[in-house]
């Protein structure tokens, strides 16, 4: 991969985009990539809106917000209709339809998964969401190596949680399978 | 019953403070987080501040940190005590810096004045926020540009720094440190929210290559000592108290003793001090980053993070063959004026983009007559959104 990934996590505050971003982030270093990762929230700790951006690169980056989306994963309604329209042509776009119910523009690669229903099923608590999400899109995509964002993982939480974050990255990867991946 | 005399407890003896060890491997770091670790590798042993949104983690790691290599973290009340108190700790000796955003700044500015009058070295970090007052917490602005410059009274030069990356909030740390050091004054560095939490991947010197400067002690005996002394470059010793040497401190315009007077001569001399200090070191002072621009017929001058949109539209146009460069200053305050005059010359069409209503667009004016219509063109923008590379190349389209 030689060009820019432009990636944009979305949804609402609480939902641990911003760590998400984070580590994926950490998973593009690991693999000595380029990246930035930015992020946007309203004042607000829970609620409201927040989105985190990660380009990874081969090359300089320049401007370190994502404008036009190679990935966009959207948790809520709202970041679905916000930011689905600046998805790229050929982009993928994950939802996590227990919250998104219309998707106004369908991409070639729409991936919709019920996250927050089954991580709360399988694991108690929708708290790893992120987690579970994120592994999803990284199976999808290919964008890092799956071994790169256990690490990154592993380097991001504190270690009494992380037995439980990895149980999501693995549900992640699982529900990719069943899509062919 | 005698008195137990007690022995009065000795001056505290300074304690060294270790440069930070975190890892000189490449690795994920927040803008925040490269001000805290660059202040670290500077020698700073005093922080005094009110965290604030969105500066809040450099507060937060130096809470941390300072204290595991002797040095000092306090959070005071307000942004008037932490201005206070950072003056306060560099007299005696320390190396001091403080972190805030726009409501923060803008009550310090009072305390900036008395450090920039009384030459007393110290650092301040402003992330800008949206605003005026409590405005957008979360969201970038670059309103302050203006106010770092004339936001205190009365005619006070002005050092103030502005990064694009979080590397070079890093270095820009250290030179802010530095500065204040070498010229006795308080400096200002200036970030974008964005910056100040945006992630990059960086790689830290080594400390071993890092330059430090230190205020110059002096070395007369102390009945000679002038606290506002002047040499050659309007540089002067500094004395901490408790060292033997004696002055006075005094927001007053005061004569070569700290003194305070009223006679035109004697403030004539003080009020020139401070701005030759500066303006007789503009060279050491102004640094600018210029590209692409030796064939630019079209120019972007613009500062911090609408510098990174402007690289990116710059090679986009270069890509489809458009002549057009940018010139970003790192150093704001003094403003280059030589580099730009430079770029007035050389160029046909200035684009000023900016995240405010029209600040450095002014700077260019005041140093060309005949770009003033459509040869000088804004973008301005105050609403808590970054310009992005596409606006500005639209823009460069249109021009070329």
């Amino acid at each position: 991969m030689s060009k820019a990934h432009e990636i944009r996590l979305s949804g609402s505050g609480g939902q641990g985009l911003i760590l998400a971003g984070i580590i994926l982030a950490n998973a593009a270093v690991i693999e000595k990539r380029r990246v930035t990762q930015t992020q946007s929230y309203g004042p607000e700790s829970r609620g409201g809106y927040s989105r985190a951006d990660v380009i990874i690169s081969d090359k300089e980056i320049f401007f370190p917000e994502a404008t036009r989306f190679d990935i966009l994963l959207a948790l809520t309604q709202e970041a679905c209709d916000k930011f689905i329209f600046d998805l790229k042509d050929k982009g993928i776009l994950i939802v996590d339809n227990t919250q998104v119910k219309n998707i106004s523009v369908m991409s070639e690669h729409t991936y919709e998964v019920n996250f927050t229903e089954l991580v709360t099923e399988k694991l108690g608590s929708p708290i790893t969401t992120n987690i579970c999400s994120l592994a999803f899109l990284v199976k999808i995509t290919g964008i890092v190596k799956e071994e790169s964002l256990k690490q990154a993982i592993a380097g991001s939480v504190k270690p009494a949680f992380l037995d439980l974050n990895l149980k999501a990255m693995q549900l992640g990867f699982e529900l990719a399978v069943n899509y062919g991946k | 019953m005698p008195t137990k005399i007690k022995k009065i407890a000795k001056p505290v003896e300074e304690k060294p403070v270790t440069p930070a060890k975190s890892g000189r491997k490449i690795r994920l770091m927040q803008g925040n987080e490269a001000v805290a670790l660059g202040a670290l590798d500077a020698g700073v042993n005093f922080f005094a501040g009110y965290p604030i949104t969105p500066s809040t983690e450099i507060a937060e790691i130096l809470a941390l940190e300072l204290p595991k290599r002797g040095g000092v973290f306090i959070q005071m009340e307000d942004e008037i005590a932490s201005i206070s108190a950072i003056t306060g700790a560099s007299l005696a000796g320390a190396k001091s810096l403080t972190a805030t955003s726009g409501p923060g700044f803008s009550l310090m500015q009072e305390g900036i004045g008395f450090a920039k009058i009384t030459e007393t070295p110290c650092v301040v970090v402003n992330v800008q926020r949206n605003g005026p007052s409590t405005g957008m917490p979360t969201s970038p602005a670059q309103g302050d540009i203006m106010q770092s410059r004339w936001g205190s009274h009365g005619d006070s030069p002005a050092i103030v720094l502005y990064p694009d990356s979080v590397k070079e909030s890093y270095e820009l740390t250290i030179r802010a440190v530095n500065l204040a050091e070498k010229y006795r004054t308080c400096v200002i560095l200036l970030l974008d929210e964005v910056i100040g939490h945006m992630r990059e991947a960086v790689t830290l010197p080594d400390i071993a290559n890092i330059r430090i400067v230190s205020r110059i002690k002096p070395t007369i005996p102390r009945h000679w000592y002038k606290h506002y002394d002047e040499n050659q470059k309007y540089l002067s010793p500094l004395a901490s108290f408790g060292e033997g040497y004696r002055y006075n401190v005094t927001g007053l315009t005061h004569d070569a003793l700290g003194f305070p007077t009223n006679k035109p001569n004697e403030a004539n001399d003080m009020m020139e001090r401070l701005r030759k200090k500066i303006s007789y070191n503009i060279r050491d002072l102004v640094q600018i980053e210029s590209r692409e621009m030796e064939d630019a017929k079209i120019a972007i001058f613009t500062a911090g993070i609408t510098a990174r949109a402007a690289k990116s539209a710059v090679a986009a146009a270069r890509a489809e063959g458009i002549p057009v460069g940018l010139l970003r200053p790192l150093t704001i305050w003094p403003f280059p004026d030589d580099a730009v005059r430079k770029m007035l010359r050389n160029v046909e069409t200035v684009i000023v983009p900016e995240l405010n209503q029209g600040q450095l667009i002014h700077e260019i004016r005041r140093l060309t007559k005949d770009k003033q219509d459509g040869n000088l063109i804004p973008i301005q923008r105050a609403n808590g959104t970054l310009i992005t590379p596409n606006e500005i190349l639209r823009i460069i389209r249109e021009v070329h």
